[in-house]
């Protein structure tokens, strides 16, 4: 697999040029997307104006930028001018976006050239893209199986090689957990580090925009072009100068005992590769403390209740009057409920439902206000355990990637697949999720650090020495 | 938890949600399920504990209150499903 920092070296060496390295990208995907389904549009025209603009940079002996003509697949849910954007909605499934999202254009800016758009469960929401409203995507590990969710496309596309580079969103494992099931990097920013300014909102207190990619060093490279302060997001912050830890020798990590096999539903594959992950980082002069995160428990249930109350509050706004399907109606609350009851998909509607009785009279402060303080006790558990250790190591999911429709009646039983990653979006954390081998039958297994806020250096110096150790 | 077909009905109509009868019948059962996993929550001791609504706790940053032209006004407006000159059509709210 191509890295995206060799694709940079080459076209700055004038080995290769732009051209070459997109039209390669795009034959990757000719013969394999048909049956992965990753891209739900390939920006052939476009991509192609942008390689070629870099090699005419190159060629007039301008400088170029830090991801100089490498393929990046963005989701679906991210603005990019004058392209599609349909959260793989039917109610956007016609919107085209009338300005670029800053994380997009922070990558245009860096010569990156931008190569389509991927496939992803409705609106951010789901752990599979099964529900996406258009087709499912297949892993490409196993092609019987999920990729994972929500952003499954940018994850599958990465992980088949159709692009050295992806973006993906996670509200509550939404990169982690499709990295995993794929054997992908993949990076959920601290909160705020990322402008979502053209990000398709879904819960903003819990989104954040981040990376697909198959190496430590793409990772960060991605995370660095990225990553701004932007005064169009509201919630945009600077990011604070840290100090970057000399090696993995002598960093305490610590290991969650809520989290530890024979707690919960955890595969035996998934408990014996994590271990044999702790035991490299042991080796790489790591020092392992057991940790206990007491609220552990109430973080899916308090998730749910917040991200679907707020997603029922941000999708308000698709009513068919200003963007997207508009259902002809008697009166203006008929196109209103005739748009929304037509264009929005199952788990959708599910969300929505569970957010507007969360937040409805008479049972805010018993849902909605009780998973925001419960969230203040989740966010406590962290700030202690950070306390005694430098960053926190657990497995990305509990299992690995399942076959498709067997977790589709019961919604119960998908959100639990995603129980090891939303603690982090809960507390404000960054996580990484890295590759941590594979199971019998060859499925990718994936193992995740949460840090402090602002602390993706320490992630990626533990993924960097792992991945040298081999 | 008790939630019936006529609190779905309720909830629908807040979220302007049109639901076929098959859809109320399914939403009645999969919200019960739902919030009865829920009550999980009402063990956790949140007497005195504040809600985090910013992870941060960011402040609210203030801009001036200064407007600006968007750049492109017609690709806004282009995906209207109705317009008229440099407005989008909305029905009739007042008689």
């Amino acid at each position: 697999m191509e890295k995206a920092t060799e694709i940079v070296s080459q076209i700055k060496g004038k080995k290769i040029t732009a051209v070459e390295v997109l039209n390669r990208y795009l034959r990757t995907i000719k013969e394999k997307d048909g049956e992965i389904r990753a891209f739900l549009e390939v920006f052939s025209e476009s991509a192609a104006a942008q390689a070629r603009a870099v090699d005419e940079k190159a060629a007039a002996g301008l400088p170029l930028g830090r991801l100089a003509g490498v393929p990046v697949a963005i989701k679906d849910n991210m603005l990019y001018k004058g392209h599609k954007a349909s959260c793989a909605s039917k109610i956007l499934e016609n919107y085209i976006s009338p300005y670029t999202a800053t994380a997009v254009q922070n990558l245009i800016d860096a010569d990156a050239v931008i190569i389509g758009r991927t496939n992803m469960d409705e609106f951010a929401m789901g752990s599979s893209t099964e529900n996406s409203a258009f087709r499912p995507t297949r892993n490409p590990a196993d092609t019987s199986r999920v990729p994972g969710g929500s952003s499954g496309g940018s994850a599958a596309a990465v992980a088949a090689g159709m692009c050295p580079l992806a973006l993906g969103s996670d509200t509550g494992g939404s990169v982690r957990q499709p990295a995993a099931f794929c054997g992908t990097y993949g990076l959920k920013p601290t909160y705020g580090s990322v402008s979502r300014y053209g990000l398709v909102a879904f819960a903003s207190s819990l989104d954040q925009i981040g990376v697909f990619a198959n190496s430590i060093e793409d990772t960060e490279l991605a995370f660095s072009v990225i990553s701004s302060h932007d005064p169009k997001d509201a919630t945009s912050v600077k990011y604070p100068e840290n100090k970057i830890p000399g090696g993995v020798k002598g960093l305490r990590i610590g290991l969650p005992k809520e989290y530890a096999a024979g707690s919960g539903a955890m595969d035996a594959e998934v408990a014996r590769l994590f271990g044999e992950t702790v035991q490299k980082l042991k080796e790489l002069g790591a020092v392992f403390a057991e940790i206990s995160l007491p609220h552990t428990r109430y973080a899916l249930p308090a998730y749910y209740i917040a991200a679907s109350s707020e997603a029922s509050s941000n999708l308000g706004r698709f009513d068919g009057i200003r963007y997207g399907l508009s259902a002809q109606g008697g009166t203006l609350a008929d196109v209103y409920k005739k748009t929304r009851g037509q264009g929005f998909g199952p788990e959708v509607k599910r969300r929505i439902m569970l957010g507007t009785y969360s937040l409805s009279a008479g049972y805010y402060d018993a849902y909605y206000l009780k998973a925001q303080k419960t969230r203040t006790l989740i966010k406590r558990d962290f700030d202690e355990a950070f306390g005694e250790v430098d960053v926190i190591f657990t497995p990305t999911t509990p299992s690995p990637a399942f076959r498709f429709g067997e977790k589709v009646s019961d919604p119960v039983a998908m959100y639990l697949s995603d129980i090891f990653t939303i603690p982090c979006n809960l507390a404000g954390l960054c996580g990484l999720s890295i590759p941590a081998g594979k199971s019998g039958k060859g499925l990718p297994i994936g193992a995740q650090f949460l840090a402090k806020p602002f602390n993706e250096a320490v992630m990626f110096k533990l993924g960097e020495e792992l991945a040298h150790a081999g | 938890m008790e939630i019936t077909e006529k609190d779905v009905e309720h909830i629908a109509e807040l979220a302007r949600l049109e639901l076929a009868a098959e859809e109320k019948k399914l939403y009645t059962g999969q919200l019960k399920s739902i919030f009865g996993w829920m009550e999980e929550l009402n063990k956790a001791d949140t007497a005195s504990v504040p809600p985090t609504s910013n992870v941060l706790g960011a402040a609210n940053p203030l801009r001036e209150d200064k407007p600006f032209y968007f750049e492109d006004r017609e690709a806004i407006l282009k995906n209207a499903p109705g317009r008229e000159y440099d407005f989008i059509k909305v029905k009739k709210v007042i008689e």
